[in-house]
């Protein structure tokens, strides 16, 4: 059946920002969505409120709609645009959700535009539990044995049904969000109690306990003459209990029999066609009892998810670009398989290799937080890696995720059987890093029976680890290292650092030795047909065996480094840098190489670059990728600077091997990092810098510190993200924070800096080709400098800075990139105080904030950074229209809208052991996971759009309620009084409130959480916490003060979270929340595209060329 | 401990062309021939290894590990493994399946099939893609230290695929039943060409009660099973260029009106019967991946394959023959080769169909299954009809079959692809 005539125009919903759950798999998914459907001359129309994804890039719609993703917004622009059609199976749980509430509204049946892919029937068949349950049943398998309940006591007697363990399910959320295992009462009690809150539709699923069973997953394709195909199947390692998206998992299931894996297949494609998802992709999970093979299926998603990007890139099946092809009319037969161009998209993917996905977490970021694996997924992101058989591809994924600690090793000695056994007691709770615990048990003689009773993981794999304790045995123990042993112990992917520990030589020595013995990778082809047909398109991975399958080349190439698994600091943001090069330089002429391991990115679909190798992101397996590209055709260049941290850190390594690094070399990249020689370039350049130090030893830390005074910002050096960074007023804090950091990073300094309070914080992108500077963007922070640059809100073009301020920052950041030698991109972080403007950091690569830029000036910086990485200089980029031809980001005219970008945080998914909710302060270490965008004619409209985007925004009646520390409390007298005058009700605690009263506010006290009945003048019985959790707050303003009162700030903070009631806690973002609650209030809420703002902004001056 | 990969003693592949693989014993030690095919498959391997049709096939799996789930009493699709040689990569330490009762190497040390392990099978796979399947030896113990020449004579010399007759090696001696499973509802005998043990699981499933026939029996031996409703013609090895015996009897049975259902080599034989011309394809399709859409209903099934040899048939039109009008019904979509055929009356009637695939999968998917049906309603129909003739006036028997030969015109075997 041919395409659809009918659907001329299409609204694709993205899933905004990347929070746990919902990463950048979505904006891989929705950009191949967006580009399928404008191939077919479908017009599109976009809404996602997340900058840093390539979907929002002006050209991937008609017109792009960076707003937010909430039903009133979403129907304005439906209203707007009039889409013949709605397509929500591509942005996530977020997409779907907004898509449901649209149909419940009437929205979509009021412009005749019917959801395409799944219908609403077949969403809430495949979403609600006990329809869901009907459907499995109708397909003649088995769910676990469960009761849906909506109260809390509905919750006990379900339980007291069902005996504990029991499995605590609340409906409609996603990632799992609020799903675990309760053992007793009192934590059946919270956790339900917290998943009826989390649920919108207050409803909780209890369930039979499965623990411990083996899981799958397929992934499934339907048309709509109802083809069906299997793309992949996926077996978890870690076995049931543990959230498929924090489980190591194995892609071909590689422990099911024919019949096994055919039934499960059956049931699959019974449960799409039962729940009747028209078209598109859906993901189906099982859990089979590994003692007689039981099965019961847990659940479906009736759209693209997390484990069909990775089936998408573990298979060469493009499951989001089908689905979108599906959509709109398109059978599977009609859709030609991209990889071998002759044959048809309806076949199923059949592997020669095996595919590890290992997922990344960030509890460093949350040490409060329980560790423990649950069904709440808790990963920040994934590796994913490629293999000829599991050992290679196991131990290539856990070096892909880029930790020392994250590989299999051998050191120290060997575990006694004592300490075997403690560690499988220790294995047998899941955790990150569970699977090296495991191989350090059997290294001490644990069996593959006891390790399997220990942790439930299925023998066959712990026999692969055991395998792989022998091989490393073998290495250890041989005279020398032969080539025979050389390629063993590399069959089963050891790296050169892990045999460079085993033989006790550095690892360059290792290497010199394998290249002087020839051995070394060849290169196989995600080919989808395991060699059945030609692949016509060079998708590569690494493997010792013996054909290699590079293909010559004659233009020259430039290798891009990729970012490697998402992790906080270091995510979508640098992919988005890293693909913009990619396209760039394809269009400049150049074959573009991309190395990358992160299955959910935009630059690991095939079709991004001219070749792509799915590899690790360390020095051995760069060098590799170079070395058979090198012998493929000429390379210009290695591009370092766009990946972020992750291939800066191998800049000086890769050059040092002969490697050509394009751009900013890497000894400016350590004039950068290095503080004495900044120090060195900011005293030429006479540009004033905090006071700081750089000390080794706590001892000279305190030296420091006395020199140049509290409080101070100190950190380790070479971070990103700011690891590890804490401000710290006294002598005490700052020798313990010494002997943790330098334990952390023995090779890396702690820098001690000057903490300046109350200072503006300025963030500024900047192209410098060697002569001439571009200024992408000048971004005035909203919270005070001290809170990392990711984790705070700001503004572009700067809310309040003047002119002659933005002249400053501009010369201070020319001199600067003058300086330090830069060749492309760079960011700086500056500090405005008492006039004066501090260079707190500069970083001469892609920053976090290059998308966000590009997205509020309507210039690809980007595109032009590679341009002139490889010798474009900037002002033929401006004579060729990749800049505008004059003017830049800082001279952006007084018309210009309002840009500002939010910080999105995931305290709420975090509990700590015993529980209770962790803390929800900002600080200098950076703990969001994503960002969003509003974007307006003011300030206020802008930011109040970036709050209804990141947390559901701000209210516009209702109670506040202040409690701020004292030096907070001047500040807030203005905006308190404002909301007052707004028709607000103020709520506060004794101290908070006596200052209001005094200064004419009126406001009522609350009773403290520590406070007993009877001890405030409280009129309600009932604590803070009661009113926040009964719904009776609307917004919470909590500034964190002394330690004393530390216990009730966080008990407020965390009731805040948990009734998701807004939650400011500092006191600028609070005059920004009143600004925005006024505008908002003032006018309704108008919707704009990127294309219309760049129109009006004719930055480009396209309207005058 | 397990045993790592470095203490198996080093065996060696030879293709007929010359080419060698160096790997490591695997299975039974000595030497062993036969064609090479490589198998796309990720599952099923104890299925494949008993498929008769693999007689005389050295099998290269291109999945990465096999041997993961072992060996168990019930999966077997005959009596014993029939693969000559079998190729893999990583073979599995230790089977992990709960209803595993042994590992596969022991089964293949046992059944002495000769495997090797450890080298490139995606190297060897792509080699035979583009050069076309071949004869190729496996060669451990003793043998692999015979000089490469000696090896490479001892391929060269095996018996080529084209122009061999094996069916009767692989096929049952004796009739045997298998009983329709509840209510019987037909008879069919199925000539067994190498027959799969679930292809008459899936007719008695369907109330067919089975009478599995040896591939010699002739026409007047099958005619006379008591209460013959149709005839089926199973999957087989070797070329079915040489199966004239067999095609004569399909022939016999159309003649007589007699509904026919066929399977892989089984429609091979109808595309004879009906007068068209079989080939070699260059490498075959084997594996459980494979889509085919269904002509009568424009749907794509994806389906299991094992053929190395396919019908020379019109795509684009139907083909007047003496028994009727035949079409293809069934189509790769991978590389358009004929996967089905039907044969229809003058008035548009089912009379016979066939598939070149594996509707009773094992190994593979079962959304061919609906062909069983597909039989079970001719059987149904052809009684209807059958009751309705001789409430009208006594049958007069088989008619004859004097057109025989006329329509003939390109039983071209070996025709290339």
């Amino acid at each position: 059946m041919p395409k659809r005539d009918d659907i001329k125009s299409v609204l694709v919903i993205g899933s905004g920002p990347i929070v746990i759950g919902q990463a950048c798999e979505f904006d891989y998914s929705g950009t191949q969505a967006c580009r399928v459907l404008r191939e077919e001359g479908v017009r599109v129309i976009l809404v996602n409120s997340n900058p840093a994804t390539i979907m929002t890039d002006p050209e991937f719609a008609d017109a792009t709609y960076i707003e937010p993703i909430t039903p009133e917004v979403v129907e304005k622009i439906i209203e707007k645009e009039r889409p013949d059609a709605v397509l929500a199976t591509l942005g996530g749980q977020t997409a779907l959700n907004c898509a449901i509430a649209l149909h419940d509204a009437g929205v979509l049946e009021k412009y005749d535009c019917p959801l395409i892919g799944a219908n609403v029937e077949a969403i809430q068949l495949g979403e609600d539990r006990q329809l869901f349950k009907g459907v499995v049943e109708r397909c003649g398998a088995e769910s676990a044995r469960s009761v849906i309940c909506h109260t809390m006591d509905e919750v006990l007697a379900g339980a007291a049904e069902l005996g504990y363990p029991v499995v605590v399910r609340p409906s409609f959320t996603m990632g799992g969000l609020g799903s675990g295992f309760a053992h007793d009462e009192a934590e059946l009690r919270r956790m339900a109690g917290a998943g009826l809150q989390a649920s919108p539709t207050t409803e909780v699923l209890l369930e039979e306990s499965i623990l411990g069973w083996k899981e799958y997953e397929l992934e499934v394709m339907r048309d709509n003459v109802d083809n069906v195909v299997v793309v992949c199947s996926i077996e978890n390692l870690d076995p049931m209990g543990v959230h498929t998206g924090d489980s190591i998992t194995v892609a071909p299931a590689l422990t099911l029999t024919d019949r096994e894996y055919q039934r499960l297949r059956d049931v699959g494609i019974a449960i799409i066609r039962e729940v009747g998802v028209d078209t598109g992709g859906c993901n189906i999970q099982f859990a089979i009892n590994p003692r007689d093979g039981r099965i019961i299926v847990i659940e479906m998603n009736p759209r693209v998810s997390r484990s069909s990007a990775l089936a998408s890139k573990a298979t060469g099946f493009p499951i989001a670009k089908i689905a979108a092809k599906m959509a709109i009319g398109y059978t599977l037969d009609e859709v030609p398989n991209d990889i071998t161009q002759e044959t048809p998209a309806s076949f199923e993917p059949s592997l020669d290799y095996v595919v590890v996905k290992v997922p990344r977490f960030a509890f460093e970021k949350f040490p409060a937080a329980d560790d423990t694996l649950t069904t709440t997924m808790k990963s920040v992101g994934e590796a994913m890696s490629i293999g000829r058989n599991f050992t290679e591809a196991m131990q290539k994924a856990l070096r892909s995720i880029e930790r020392k600690e994250s590989s299999f090793h051998w050191r120290g000695e060997t575990p006694s059987r004592e300490e075997a056994l403690e560690l499988l007691r220790i294995a047998s709770r899941p955790t990150d890093g569970r699977i090296i615990t495991v191989q350090q048990a059997m290294r001490g003689g644990a069996t593959v029976e006891e390790t399997h009773a220990a942790t439930g993981i299925d023998p066959w794999f712990l026999d692969q680890i055991e395998l792989i304790n022998d091989v490393a045995r073998e290495v250890g123990d041989a005279p020398e290292l032969s080539p025979d042993l050389l390629r063993l112990a590399k069959r089963h992917g050891f790296s050169d650092v892990q045999l460079s520990e085993l033989r006790g030589m550095p690892e360059s020595v290792v290497r010199g030795v394998r290249h002087a013995l020839g051995v070394r990778p060849v290169f196989k082809t995600v080919d989808t047909c395991a060699a059945e047909f030609a692949a016509r398109t060079p998708y590569h991975y690494s493997s010792y065996d013996e054909e290699t399958e590079v293909a010559p080349r004659e233009r020259e190439a430039v290798i891009i480094l990729g970012s490697g698994p998402n992790r906080i600091g270091q995510g979508v943001e640098f992919d988005y840098s890293c693909v913009h090069a990619s396209f760039a330089l394809r269009d400049a002429g150049y074959d573009t190489i991309m190395v990358n391991c992160n299955p959910e990115t935009v630059s690991t679909d095939y079709d991004t670059s001219s070749r792509l190798y799915f590899e690790p992101l360390t020095l051995e397996d760069v060098l590799e990728v170079f070395h058979a590209e090198k012998q493929a055709g000429p390379i210009a260049g290695v591009i370092v600077q766009l990946g972020g941290q992750t291939p800066l850190g191998l800049a000086r390594a890769l050059k040092d091997a002969g490697v050509p690094i394009v751009g900013t070399s890497p000894e400016a990249i350590d004039l950068a990092e290095d503080r004495g020689a900044f120090g060195r370039v900011l005293a030429e350049a006479k540009l004033p810098a905090p006071k700081h130090g750089t000390a080794y030893s706590a001892a000279e830390a305190l030296a420091v510190a006395q020199d140049i005074g509290y409080p101070v910002l100190v950190r380790p050096s070479y971070v990103l993200g700011g690891r590890g960074m804490e401000i710290v007023y006294d002598d005490d804090t700052l020798v313990t924070y010494v002997e943790r950091a330098t334990n952390a990073s023995p090779e890396h300094p702690v820098l001690v800096d000057r903490f300046l309070d109350d200072a503006i914080e300025i963030d500024v992108d900047v192209l410098y080709d060697g002569t001439e500077m571009y200024l992408g963007g000048v971004m005035e922070h909203i919270e005070e400098a001290g809170i990392h640059s990711g984790d705070s809100a700001c503004a572009l073009p700067p809310a309040t800075l003047g002119n002659a301020e933005i002249e400053l920052v501009r010369e201070s950041a020319r001199k600067l990139a003058e300086g330090i030698g830069v060749v492309g991109l760079m960011n700086v972080q500056f500090a405005l105080a008492q006039d004066i403007l501090y260079v707190l950091e500069a970083n001469p690569r892609a920053s976090r904030t290059v998308p966000f830029v590009a997205k509020a000036t309507g210039v690809a910086l980007a595109n032009a950074a590679s341009r002139i990485m490889l010798g474009a200089t900037i002002a033929e980029l401006r004579a060729e229209g990749v800049l505008p031809p004059t003017g830049d980001g800082g001279t952006l005219p007084p018309d210009a809208p309002i840009s500002v970008k939010e910080a999105v945080l995931p305290f709420h998914r975090f509990r700590t052991a015993d529980g209770t909710m962790v803390d929800s302060l900002l600080g200098p270490e950076m703990r969001s996971t994503g960002e969003v965008m509003g974007i307006d004619s003011t300030f206020g409209r802008a930011f109040g759009k970036s709050q209804l985007a990141a947390y559901g925004g701000l209210p516009s009646t209702g109670t506040v309620f202040v409690s701020v520390a004292n030096r907070d409390k001047r500040a807030m007298l203005f905006p308190v009084s404002r909301l007052v005058d707004l028709g607000f009700d103020v709520v506060a605690t004794s101290g908070t409130a006596d200052v209001l009263r005094r200064n004419g506010i009126p406001a009522q006290v609350v009773r403290k959480i520590t406070e007993r009945e009877g001890d405030a003048e409280a009129t309600d019985a009932r604590s803070i916490g009661e009113l926040i959790l009964d719904g009776e707050i609307a917004m919470v303003i909590n500034t964190p003060t002394g330690q004393s009162a530390r216990a009730d700030g966080y008990a407020i903070r965390a009731a805040a979270n948990t009734a998701d009631v807004p939650l400011i806690t500092t006191v600028q973002e609070f005059a920004a929340a009143v600004q925005a609650i006024e505008a908002l209030r003032r006018g309704d809420l108008t919707v704009t595209s990127l294309q219309d703002h760049a129109r009006a902004l004719d930055l480009l001056q396209v309207g005058s060329r | 401990m397990t045993s790592t990969l470095q203490t198996r003693e080093p065996a060696v592949l030879v293709l007929e062309d010359g080419r060698t693989f160096s790997g490591r014993a695997y299975g039974h030690r000595g030497e062993t021939v036969g064609e090479a095919v490589f198998c796309t498959a990720m599952t099923g391997y104890q299925e494949t290894l008993t498929d008769p049709s693999y007689h005389r096939q050295v099998v290269i799996m291109t999945a990465p590990h096999v041997g993961n789930t072992g060996w168990n009493d019930e999966d077997d699709e005959s009596s014993r493994i029939w693969v000559s040689g079998y190729v893999v990569r990583d073979p599995a330490l230790r089977p992990s399946n709960w209803r595993s009762q042994r590992t596969l190497e022991d089964e293949l040390d046992a059944q002495g099939v000769v495997g090797i392990c450890d080298i490139d099978t995606r190297a060897l796979t792509r080699h035979l893609r583009e050069r076309g399947a071949m004869r190729v030896g496996i060669f451990s113990g003793e043998a692999a230290g015979m000089p490469a020449a000696h090896l490479l004579e001892r391929v060269t010399s095996a018996p080529l695929m084209k122009g061999a007759a094996l069916a009767q090696e692989v096929s049952t001696d004796e009739t045997y039943v298998v009983p329709a499973v509840g209510e019987k509802r037909f008879t069919v005998a199925a000539v067994d060409l190498g027959i799969k043990a679930m292809t008459p699981q899936q007719m008695a499933q369907r109330g067919i009660e089975v009478h599995v026939v040896p591939a010699t029996a002739t026409f007047e031996e099958i005619s006379s099973i008591e209460g013959l409703d149709g005839v089926f013609f199973s999957n087989g090895p070797g070329d079915p260029g040489t199966a004239d015996a067999e095609v004569e009897v399909l022939r016999a049975t159309l003649a007589a009106g007699i509904p026919f259902f066929g399977i892989c080599f089984g429609n091979q034989l109808l595309g004879r019967a009906l007068g068209f011309g079989t080939y070699k394809l260059k490498y075959g399709h084997r594996g459980i991946n494979q889509p085919v859409m269904d002509r009568t209903t424009g749907k794509v099934e994806v389906t299991a394959h094992n053929h190395g040899f396919a019908v020379d048939a019109p795509l684009d039109r139907e083909t007047e023959t003496e028994f009727g009008s035949a079409r293809v019904s069934h189509v790769c979509l991978n590389d358009d080769v004929v996967e089905g055929l039907e044969l229809r009356s003058a008035t548009g009637e089912l009379k016979a169909f066939s598939v070149q695939y594996h509707p009773e999968a094992a190994a593979g998917p079962h959304d061919a299954a609906y062909l069983f049906d597909r039989f079970v309603d001719l059987l149904t129909e052809r009684r209807g009809q059958r009751e309705d003739t001789s409430e009208e006036r006594a049958r007069p028997g088989a008619p004859t079959s004097a057109t025989e030969g006329t329509a003939n015109p390109k039983t071209t075997e070996g025709a290339s692809a």
